[in-house]
């Protein structure tokens, strides 16, 4: 027997050795039950494998019980395009003509405060392979992003860091980055959020999934080759193993290299053309324990591998290490016996390391063997499926009452022109609403040649398919102050405005994916924001009819014990039918009407208003509508396919005034817009129109010549609409101005200075800014925002 | 006509480079950096992208690959080759232009709508263009930056082998606002900026008529497949 080897042997042996399980984050009755699993004590790899596999990132013990509603409410409907829905490494959506989508949003949170630019491109790496997984091509990417006080010193460290972490990753794939958000706040301070979002294309044929099926099938592990990286415990168990030389120091964060990945890419897709592949698994969190307990759970049998056959980065790792390490671009794969020199045929061309570990049996067992010894030898489903389900305590919180009662109602609202046109200035130029062009001119968004509508659109659109013009359109959102104030409703504005977001360029909305971020579950207030926010998901994806398709739970997101507001980012994809017929979110014309959708209300509670003027947060967010939002999108789809709008922009931070300024400022054409209508039909006040955060609302810039069409549209369907202005390009040579009609004028020079500099002041310059201030605008004929050839 | 649009690994922009190439009505032909053949070729382009994973320099590792060779050989005996971003930065490495590309002056990735001008017209690449004409095609790059030796830059600006300069805006710190460059010959052309990612309405840089409309990157391809003809 092998002395440095804790084998299945040497623990029958010893069964009462102690063991670090509590310093690996297991709790005694945890343990306790790895004990009644096994009939013995486990070795320290199935220590190393349990711990991992059965923590909150993996098993999801906290979250489970909430999670089933996303599966439980559903319709026909909701499910009839739905490939692969929740469960694998990504959802999967007919999108028709032959072609399925993919995507997914993750959080790579905790990495990228430790270590912003490796955290962040790590994060970036892992949700890709999630792609990769599914068969699929990747064809873009988003990042929402969450960080603390835009003039904390240490935002100075993150921000940067993170951005430049997901530019390099990102843009060395060759994948566009297609939009996203950047937000400040607080109380992200030493926890922020970093969730990526990648999609990918298949046609259907090409569907893969993560399962070991087939006896005799061998378990191949390629790319690049393990190290000691994202080794978080493991080094515990190292220096358990050792006594002498103590443990080793391994880095928790994960080390990313692109280019491993992007050869990778290609390898993988070459492999799948050649149906060579029968099972894939990408190696994320918890390495290779999660890939061969998951496969071999999801099979029909079993699974023996031996570790030795790993190549290593390091040869001083241990077999815990191995087990544990999250290095990354590395994927497992099942593979038939006589298609395996066709596989590795393709890994050779393109130098991809590969090494064949074992293979499927028929046994039920995982079997991981190590210098001749068994060192592991499980049931799969007890390491990835059976884990603890903790139901676990609910508090509503003590300070709600008082929260929901302090209304921002009390704060004056001012109605003449001078203070309103102070109050949008600073507005625009506060840190959520500024101009974000610092982070995304980072990040290629013309790879592949297929981004049709990218930031600052509302949402990111790619082209599918070359000769048809199919598409998708992709939007995340996400507003944590709302969600705080009440995560039911917040997690439902939050889908509400990623599917109008979506909407408004034309698509139709089909499926979610989301990101769940919040503080500890263990605090029952916490774990009540929790419950409320899926709740909430999981009712408005129902009414809305489009389903969950899988997605992400991080929790723990706290500045020292201040859990984070519950920050349910909800990512909606839409299909558009050609890509050709999409809306841009500015206007592209001068003498386009410009019509509001929907009614305002006096909602300002959580609203950007109420946080930047008065530095408040307090009250009821606004009312979600669910139903109407559904109706406007119907809307708006109809109105984009018969090519009424040459723009169409959502109303969400800030309301009509910062929506009026960002569709100003796409492309240079100013306006004129009055409110005296609103102000009659709604019965409001001018600020309350200009800044409400009401639901379900659009503005819209109609050519002339379609008025007739567009407003017996609106009629038909029965949905308000109200005429509040007029692009306009301004006359010859001086620039372009927003005017609000009796109360303000404002250049769109000054305008695009305020948003602008915000970003610049705290993070420095962007290439270009001083020299298109001026903002030339374009200038179109007639004829709608069709792609014409 | 045939155009060979090299892979390498790390290369981005090759499916959009073969594209551009099939839009402007010729064959795009896929070359592997690891074989010795050209497949009988009328043109080369070496695609963006991070070659190699830009280890070493840009570039660097690419241009001593196997296919390099055959491409440094037909270059000098006169084939058209047109290097983009990653692909500049490869002729840089092979000696086929003069110069070098480094970390741009900011530090950071830019990505951006550039305007440029014509300097030279007369090249494979750049004959549909007029001297002095202003384009706009996208930029994106890190290590953007051309410097060069000031003799080297005296002699290149006399002889007329700076083909682009940047306009505007000098994104990266190019000495000179030097865009890109063409050998004495006139059939190898490098530039930082993509062409190939302004060749299709609706998918290009905006333009002063429509969003995403920009197309001025199609003459580059058009432009090899007229000189082709002339040499035929």
């Amino acid at each position: 027997m092998n002395a440095l080897v804790d084998s299945v042997a040497t623990a029958e042996a010893t069964p009462e050795k102690e063991q670090p399980y509590a310093a690996l984050g297991l709790k005694a009755d945890e343990y306790q039950s790895i004990r009644d699993i096994l009939g013995r004590r486990p070795t320290s790899g199935e220590l190393a494998m349990y711990s991992v596999m059965w923590s909150e990132h993996c098993s999801y013990k906290s979250s489970k019980v909430w999670l089933r509603q996303f599966g439980e409410k559903v319709s026909p409907e909701m499910t009839k395009n739905l490939m692969v829905g929740m469960g694998e490494n990504a959802g999967v959506v007919d999108i028709g003509e032959g072609w399925a989508v993919t995507f997914k949003i993750e959080s790579h949170n905790h990495p990228s405060y430790i270590e912003p630019f490796q955290g962040a491109a790590t994060g970036v790496g892992g949700i890709v392979r999630d792609i990769i997984s599914m068969g699929a091509r990747p064809v873009a990417v988003m990042d929402a992003l969450r960080f603390g006080a835009i003039d904390h010193p240490d935002t100075a460290r993150v921000l940067p860091g993170v951005v430049s972490g997901i530019s390099f990753y990102a843009n060395c794939l060759g994948l566009p980055n297609i939009g996203g958000e950047t937000w400040f706040d607080p109380i992200y301070q030493a926890n922020p959020l970093v969730n990526a979002l990648a999609v990918g294309v298949l046609r259907h044929e090409d569907l893969h999934l993560a399962n070991a099926k087939g006896a005799g099938n061998k378990v191949v592990l390629f790319g690049a080759r393990t190290g000691g990286d994202g080794i978080g415990g493991a080094s515990i168990l190292a220096s358990d193993t050792f006594s002498a030389g103590g443990p080793t120091k391994r880095p928790a964060v994960q080390v990313g290299d692109p280019f491993a990945e992007k050869v990778l890419i290609e390898c993988c897709l070459e492999l799948f053309a050649g149906d060579l592949v029968k099972g894939i698994q990408d190696l994320g969190a918890a390495g290779i324990s999660c890939a061969t307990s998951e496969l071999a759970s999801n099979g029909d049998g079993g699974m023996q591998v031996s570790l030795d056959e790993v190549l290593l980065r390091d040869p001083t790792l241990t077999a815990e290490e191995i087990l544990m390490s999250e290095s990354q671009e590395r994927m497992m794969a099942i593979v038939e016996p006589d298609k395996l020199e066709g596989f590795l045929a393709v890994t050779r061309k393109w130098d991809v390391e590969t090494s064949v570990l074992g293979e499927v049996t028929e046994t039920g067992r995982l079997i991981i063997t190590w210098h001749g010894e068994t060192i592991v030898d499980v049931d799969p489903r007890t390491v990835a499926v059976d884990g603890p389900v903790y139901n676990r305590p609910l508090s509503y919180p003590t300070w709600m009452d008082a929260l929901n009662a302090d209304s921002a109602e009390k704060f004056l609202r001012p109605s003449d022109g001078a203070t309103l046109r102070e109050q949008l200035l600073t507005l625009i130029g506060s840190a959520n609403l500024a101009d974000k062009s610092w982070v995304t001119s980072q990040y290629d968004r013309y790879v592949m040649g297929n981004t049709a509508l990218s930031y600052p659109d509302d949402a990111g659109m790619i082209r599918v398919d070359e000769e048809s013009g199919l598409g998708v359109a992709l939007a995340t959102d996400a507003n944590g102050r709302y969600a705080y104030l009440d995560p039911y409703v917040g997690a439902q504005l939050a889908l509400a405005e990623a599917y109008r977001n979506v909407a408004v360029t034309g698509a139709t909305p089909v499926a979610v994916s989301d990101c769940l971020n919040f503080g500890s579950p263990e605090n029952p207030e916490v774990m009540w924001q929790f419950s409320r926010a899926v709740e909430g998901l999981a009712d408005g994806c129902l009414e809305l009819g489009i389903p969950v398709t899988g997605g992400n739970v991080s929790f723990y997101n706290q500045t020292g014990d201040v859990p984070i507001h519950p920050t349910p980012v909800v990512a909606v994809m839409g299909v558009i039918d050609d890509v050709g017929r999409r809306v841009p979110s500015g206007w592209q014309d001068s003498g386009d009407n410009l019509y509001l959708l929907g009614s305002t209300h006096l909602e300002l509670d959580g609203s950007a208003w109420a946080g930047v003027i008065h530095g408040h947060l307090g009250g009821k967010p606004p009312k979600p509508h669910l139903t109407r939002e559904h109706d406007l999108a119907e809307l708006l789809s109809a109105a984009a396919h018969e090519g009424l709008l040459n723009a169409a922009h959502d109303l969400s931070d800030g309301g009509l005034a910062t929506a009026v300024v960002d569709a100003s400022l796409r492309f240079g054409i100013g306006a004129r817009i009055w409110l005296d209508e609103l102000l009659e039909r709604d019965q409001i006040d001018p600020l309350t129109a200009l800044f409400s955060e009401s639901g379900a609302r659009v503005i819209v810039a109609v050519p002339r010549e379609e008025d007739v069409k567009f407003l017996r549209l609106c009629e038909g369907r029965n949905y308000p609409v109200a005429r509040i202005g007029v692009t306009d390009r301004g006359a010859d040579g001086a620039g372009a101005d927003l005017e609000v009609q009796d109360l303000f004028t404002i250049s769109l020079k000054e305008l695009r200075t305020a948003s602008r500099a915000t970003m610049v002041e705290h993070f420095g310059a962007v290439v270009g800014y001083a020299a298109d201030l001026s903002g030339s605008g374009i200038h179109r004929a007639p004829g709608g925002g069709r792609i014409s050839e | 006509m045939k155009v060979g649009v090299v892979t390498f690994p790390g290369s981005l922009d090759d499916r959009d480079a073969q594209r551009a190439v099939r839009r402007a009505g010729a064959e795009a032909v896929s070359l592997w950096h690891g074989s010795h053949d050209l497949e009988g070729v009328d043109a080369i382009v070496l695609p963006g992208g991070f070659s190699y994973g830009d280890y070493l320099r840009c570039g660097a590792i690419a241009a001593r690959s196997p296919i390099m060779t055959e491409v440094i050989a037909a270059a000098n005996a006169g084939l058209p080759v047109l290097g983009i971003c990653n692909g500049f930065q490869i002729l840089v490495e092979a000696h086929l232009l003069p110069g070098g590309l480094i970390r741009n002056n900011h530090g950071d990735f830019v990505c951006r709508d550039q305007r440029l001008r014509v300097e030279n017209a007369s090249t494979a690449w750049t004959n549909g263009f007029t001297v002095g004409q202003e384009i706009t095609i996208p930029l994106k790059n890190a290590e953007g930056g051309f410097i060069v030796d000031a003799e080297t830059l005296k002699r290149i600006e006399g002889e007329g082998q700076v083909a682009f300069r940047y306009l505007d805006v000098n994104p990266n710190g190019s000495l000179d606002d030097i865009a890109g460059l063409t050998n004495a010959g006139g059939n190898v052309v490098g530039l930082m900026p993509h062409p190939e990612h302004a060749i299709e309405p609706g998918f290009g840089p905006d333009t002063p008529d429509a969003m995403r409309s920009g197309t001025d990157g199609i003459t580059f391809f058009t432009s090899v497949l007229q000189s082709a003809l002339a040499r035929a």
